[in-house]
């Protein structure tokens, strides 16, 4: 067993831990700050896939831009009952039955696994010749123009939506 | 990737129908900041509409597909024909909105802008040649369709509906991430021509991965078509968004949905014939089984439609089930039908709201032929299309779907279908039995408006005619779908 596979190994298992403790936390501030834990532990995953880039995304827009977005709502929305209240209302058996069978399906899948070689045009190599930050920047301008474009009409809807609905009413 | 970079106009060209109804869109939301009469806006928004389907009309008739944007984009005859039921029901909802959106107090120019932003992502899905233009339009019809279902803000109904759908929606999209990365993971591209031909190249049919990604799109649009069991935001989104946007949302996602679902399954999973069935089979049963059976007990119209509308999507997904492109073209038939049968029942509903009384309760219809016999009348044609008696459309769509199925060998569905299609019959029966049998209660008010009319004599004329001379029809969507 390589150190690499020990660490990756450490990140699996500590990224299941952090999102049980984020679903399972009575006060909503604890499970925000174990997401935020969850999230740099995910960027370290994605250096294992060679791609800077994005780790470097998912720490400044989801560690630092929504993570602040969320700990402000709820800190505004004052959520002192939800910590007295029960939770998942006794589904949870139910839930971990699923889970569990799920689990078993998975583990089925898995086993028939047949590694393929790499495939795309985007090899690790390719992308270390030229940068991580190049590669997606040119294919983000060419080939993927349209994916683009149309989510800057989606980010529109978004602004759209968000004044609709908070808007007051005017008509009344 | 240095060579074919740039981009021409002309390669803008199959995507200028969206870039129509995009500005449109962004027109009407300028334009409410300087008319005040609301009226105005949506006919703005109808004739952006008009223009956009001036585009495709322009473009059709290619029979060969035309790819843009480095093969994520195509238009040819199949996109062409779900756009053409994206305008209809773009245009039919704003005529019977105007006027109920000012009794529902929720009257602004961005409703309209919204419909349209919606209407540009279901042109997007149909269009999509790759998982990842497929996927954002799918977001932004979904966002903007979110927004319209919360719109009448004061109701705790809508608001429930909206949270109840932005949730389920967000666990579709995540559904159908997973769908699309495990597919890409095997096969090293998310163009959906490619991928048909790396299953072939690389002789990953049997895989299990590729069938747990079919699986997971599959569920993912299965969400949005609302099929059981992924059925269950329908009912309550229905009942609690205002009735316009029920009858969009029961219309427009679904046909969005059937046609990326006939896409991807004909197109990328093509060689997995066998597996997709094996899923879809189940899922169609129990989905006419549940629509047709929970709707007998219902007592409020909407959600009664809402269980119909699963019930249809049941009808429609055995065309898809069919497996053959015939197959493909009754579900893109009874889609049509759909719209217009759907439409008009919701138009009746929304007839029945006025200011202080919601007209929800199917009670609401008694003796309504005494009061109004002409709304009593076209509702009575448009329950006997949805239930599927002829001479009237619906049983044209239901005729061609079961035909197709029979022809490849489906018989005992065709069966099965048929037994729910008679249960419906009972639900939607009763209505007519309401109007026409039983003494009037409370007084009824109808609130009708001119563009009200429009729709309405759209929907019920289209209903007898295609009833009638179904060949029209038939020969626009073959002619689309096989070329």
């Amino acid at each position: 067993m390589t150190v690499h596979q020990l660490i990756f190994i450490y990140f699996a298992i500590a990224m299941t831990g952090i999102s049980l403790l984020v679903v399972t936390r009575r006060n909503p501030v604890h499970s925000v700050l174990f997401m935020l834990v969850l999230f740099v532990h995910i960027a370290a995953l994605y250096l294992f896939l060679n791609a800077e880039f994005l780790a470097a995304v998912q720490i400044i827009v989801y560690a630092g831009a929504i993570m602040v977005l969320f700990l402000f709502v709820i800190m505004l929305l004052n959520l002192r009952r939800e910590e007295t209240e029960e939770k998942f209302h006794r589904q949870w058996p139910v839930s971990a039955g699923a889970v569990a069978v799920l689990a078993v399906f998975f583990i089925m899948i898995v086993s028939k696994i047949v590694v393929l070689p790499a495939l795309g045009e985007y090899s690790i190599d390719a992308i270390r010749s030229e940068g991580s930050i190049m590669t997606v920047g040119k294919v983000l301008f060419t080939k993927y123009l349209l994916p683009f474009e149309i989510a800057s009409i989606i980010l529109l809807v978004a602004i759209i939506g968000a004044i609709v609905l908070a808007k007051k009413s005017t008509n009344s | 990737m240095d060579a074919g970079t740039t981009l021409t106009i002309m390669d803008i060209r199959p995507f200028v129908p969206e870039l129509t109804l995009l500005c449109a869109g962004l027109i009407l939301i300028l334009l409410d900041l300087i008319v005040k009469r609301k009226e105005i806006v949506a006919a703005v928004g109808v004739a952006g509409t008009i223009a956009a389907l001036y585009a495709t009309y322009k473009l059709f008739g290619y029979a060969q597909p035309q790819y843009a944007f480095f093969d994520m984009f195509v238009l040819d005859g199949y996109s062409s024909f779900f756009k053409l039921i994206f305008y209809l029901n773009l245009i039919l909802t704003i005529c019977i909105s105007v006027k109920f959106m000012e009794i529902e107090k929720a009257s602004c120019g961005e409703y309209y802008s919204l419909l349209i932003f919606a209407t540009s992502g279901m042109m997007i899905m149909a269009s999509a040649a790759d998982l990842i233009v497929l996927y954002l339009g799918l977001e932004l019809m979904a966002l903007s369709t979110y927004i319209l279902a919360g719109l009448t803000r004061k109701r705790h109904r809508s608001n429930e509906a909206a949270l109840k759908y932005f949730f389920l929606g967000a666990f579709s999209s995540g559904f159908l991430l997973y769908g699309i990365s495990l597919t890409f993971g095997l096969t090293g591209t998310t163009n959906i021509r490619d991928i048909a031909h790396a299953i072939y190249a690389l002789n990953v049919m049997d895989s299990p991965i590729l069938y747990l990604g079919m699986i997971f799109i599959v569920v993912a649009f299965g969400f949005k078509i609302a099929l059981a069991p992924f059925h269950m935001w329908a009912p309550d989104v229905y009942e609690g968004a205002p009735t316009s946007i029920t009858a969009f949302m029961s219309v427009g996602p679904k046909a969005a949905g059937f046609a990326v679902l006939g896409r991807v399954l004909f197109d990328a999973f093509g060689g997995m014939q066998v597996q997709w069935t094996s899923v879809l089979i189940p899922m169609a049963v129990l989905t006419m089984a549940l629509g047709s059976i929970i709707a007998l007990s219902q007592t409020n119209i909407k959600r009664m439609l809402a269980y119909s509308s699963i019930a249809h999507a049941g009808y429609m997904l055995l065309g898809v089930i069919a497996g053959t492109p015939e197959g493909l073209t009754s579900t893109a038939n009874y889609l049509m039908i759909y719209t217009f049968m759907n439409i008009g029942a919701f138009a009746i509903v929304i007839m029945l709201r006025r200011e202080g009384f919601r007209g929800e309760n199917i009670e609401d219809f008694k003796g309504l032929s005494k009061s109004h016999p002409l709304a009593a009348a076209l509702m009575l044609i448009f329950m006997f299309s949805l239930t599927g008696i002829p001479p009237t459309a619906g049983f044209v769509g239901k005729f061609y779907v079961f035909m197709e199925l029979i022809n490849s060998g489906y018989t005992y569905l065709a069966v099965i279908a048929v037994v729910f299609s008679a249960i419906s019959a009972f639900f939607y029966l009763r209505i007519v039995m309401y109007m026409y049998m039983k003494d009037p209660g409370e007084e009824i008010v109808i609130t009708t408006s001119p563009s009200m009319s429009i729709a309405l004599a759209i929907t019920c004329v289209m209903v007898l005619i295609l009833g009638v001379f179904p060949s029209f029809l038939l020969n626009l969507v073959r002619y689309s779908i096989l070329g």
